[in-house]
């Protein structure tokens, strides 16, 4: 098998507010290989941010990583010095993020923020950055890049407005590129639009993707493997096809049961609704033991051991682990 | 086919407004802010081309004309060494207009670098510069100014000192709150992310973001600026006579009030409350602007 090009080891990330800390990432395990999709997925507060911003390391003050690895290309960039990440940041890993308009600065020209991303990590003149910058907004499928290059963010839609980000993320082309939700607050056609050119540029440019998302229906069309997260831990990896056609934690059932399909009415089971509890960070052992329906003793004891079913198939759960443990 | 529906003849024109017609609709809609702005241009160009303009030298006297009413000779009237009164008052615009644009503009500068930089990183610093501001925004601004030029000294680069000082601190605290806001933006963190070392985040990202609100109280500085200068003078600090300054001839005259001659205060009196009002109006017509393009 081939070296994975991330490989992200039992990370743990505590959060500090006034009294306590509390892990909210606990032992987050996975990797991306080279020139592959990656999906992360799971529901709002599951980790999956907060672990790209780890991996970027753009963490918020209050957040610090306790323990774990996170290799790219075999070096730990945990232990990177700020100065060091710098050269990291935009030419190895990149990242789109959630809302596109934020993430552009209003006050600056849209091909001049392309521009200025080129020269950070080329010896580039500045006539010949800007020439490249409407290139990269051209191939990022802006027509009429010249002028739109001279826009500001708030002439840009939002669509545009990730066209433009894709293109100052890949300006350098990293290695790897997190897409953190990549299309939230966009519509529906252009949703399917920027899901083809992100998919595109990867496999054009050979980088990995690790695409964040709760979308399980674009994992499926997108990603070759997956991982799902739940209260900040993993809890099952696996290929997408395998994934969805055998489940093996309860989490994963029940999210893959809660896809609605047009062709069948949509009815609430109550054996296959998930009970009404918040997420539960405090538990020493599984943190979904107290939704979910198997519930053993042993799952608010210890977390439990991650269990190979298969090839690249793995599930942290104590009922796959009778016996075994 | 419903005649309503159908488009009516003749060509549906789009129009499109140039960047000069769309700026003449806005002077129309602002009437305020353009009146003030007009009058501050005035100013400029009086700053600029008064001594161009100005009969007389500023101290020229005139001892067979002391306390003349005004004239075609002496339009403004003369005071008690039969000074012009006219030629003063435009050689003070450039005086009074320096000042003004001095003491914005460092304020502006230093506060906002300051209240930037604070506001960005953070920590033990920022807990000392906010102290330090509450201090200074203790004591109202002319009392500050006053015993800063009690300090420093009668000369005009020290009143310009004095006054700038008094209003750092506002620039510093808008720019701080503004930044605190920023620098939650994606954008901050975008700019990180692709590789951007912090201090050109910070510069060149971030502290333009978070000028808006420093920028609308430059226009008001400049207004209490040259209040601040002249209420200095008129009290004998800062600019002393023989200088022609508008404070200076305001003091000057105030001592010929109850004798009745009423040119020698009344024209440097009004060039300040007509400078000031102008730049309040420009002041309050850019914040409700501002605000209005932030939606």
């Amino acid at each position: 098998m081939a070296e994975p090009l991330l490989r992200v080891q039992s990370l743990r990330l505590d959060i500090a507010d006034h009294e306590r800390s509390r892990s909210i990432l606990l032992d987050v395990n996975f990797d991306v290989r080279p020139n592959e999709v990656m999906g992360l997925v799971g529901e709002s507060g599951s980790g999956k941010t907060l672990t790209a911003l780890t991996i970027m390391r753009l963490l918020p003050p209050a957040a610090s990583v306790s323990e774990g690895r996170i290799e790219l290309g075999g070096r730990d960039l945990l232990r990177l010095t700020e100065s060091e990440m710098r050269q990291v940041r935009g030419s190895k890993v990149a990242m789109i993020f959630q809302n596109p308009r934020a993430a552009l600065n209003p006050l600056m020209r849209a091909g001049d923020q392309v521009a200025r991303a080129l020269l950070l990590h080329r010896e580039l003149s500045r006539a010949e950055a800007r020439r490249q910058a409407v290139e990269l907004l051209r191939h990022a499928g802006i027509s009429d890049a010249e002028s739109r290059a001279r826009a500001y963010p708030h002439q840009l839609s939002g669509g545009m407005a990730q066209r433009v980000l894709i293109a100052m993320m890949l300006a350098c082309r990293p290695d790897l590129l997190i897409a953190d939700e990549p299309t939230t607050g966009l519509d529906v056609t252009i949703q399917a639009q920027i899901f083809e050119l992100i998919k595109k540029l990867q496999a054009e440019t050979g980088a990995s993707l690790l695409l964040i998302t709760h979308d399980l229906g674009v994992v499926s069309e997108v990603c070759q493997r997956v991982a799902v997260m739940y209260a900040g831990q993993i809890m099952e990896q696996a290929p997408v096809a395998e994934l969805f056609h055998h489940p093996s934690h309860p989490y994963t059932e029940r999210l893959l049961g809660s896809i609605l399909r047009v062709d069948q009415a949509a009815e609430l089971d109550p054996s296959r609704a998930i009970a009404f509890a918040s997420i539960d960070y405090d538990n020493p052992g599984c943190r979904f033991a107290n939704r979910c329906p198997y519930v053993l003793e042993a799952c608010w004891v210890r977390r439990p051991v991650p269990r190979r079913l298969a090839e690249d198939h793995i599930v942290y759960c104590h009922l796959r682990n009778e016996g075994a443990s | 086919m419903d005649a309503a529906l159908t488009p009516p003849a003749g060509r549906i024109e789009v129009r499109r407004r140039s960047t000069w017609s769309r700026g003449l609709r806005a002077v129309g809609r602002w009437r305020l802010l353009s009146f003030g702005a007009l009058l501050i241009l005035g100013y400029v160009f009086v700053a600029l081309i008064g001594p161009e303009l100005a009969p007389y030298e500023p101290n020229a006297t005139h001892p067979q004309a002391t306390l003349q009413e005004p004239s075609p000779a002496f339009r403004f009237g003369t005071d008690k060494f039969g000074r012009d009164i006219f030629s003063r008052v435009l050689y003070a615009t450039r005086l009074d207009l320096s000042i003004a644009f001095s003491v914005a503009v460092s304020a502006f500068l230093v506060g906002a670098m300051v209240g930037g930089l604070s506001g960005y990183f953070g920590g033990v610093v920022d807990d000392l510069v906010m102290r330090l501001v509450d201090v200074l925004l203790a004591f109202p601004a002319f009392i500050l100014a006053m015993a800063l030029t009690g300090i420093l000294g009668d000369t005009i680069p020290n009143v310009i000192l004095a006054i700038s000082i008094a209003y750092v601190p506002y620039f510093i605290r808008l720019t701080r709150g503004e930044m605190l806001r920023v620098r939650t933006m994606q954008y901050a963190d975008a700019a990180v992310g692709v590789g951007n070392p912090r201090w050109r985040v910070v510069l060149v990202h971030l502290l333009p973001n978070s000028l808006t609100p420093a920028f609308i109280q430059l226009t008001l500085v400049l207004g209490w600026a040259i209040l601040d200068a002249a209420g200095l003078a008129f009290l004998g600090l800062g600019i002393t006579p023989p200088t022609a300054e508008w404070g200076v001839m305001v003091a000057e005259g105030a001592q010929r009030i109850i004798t009745g001659e009423w040119w020698t205060w009344l024209f440097p009196g009004l060039a300040i409350v007509i400078i000031a009002f102008a730049f309040s109006i420009v002041g309050d017509g850019l914040r409700d602007l501002l605000a209005r393009e932030e939606r």
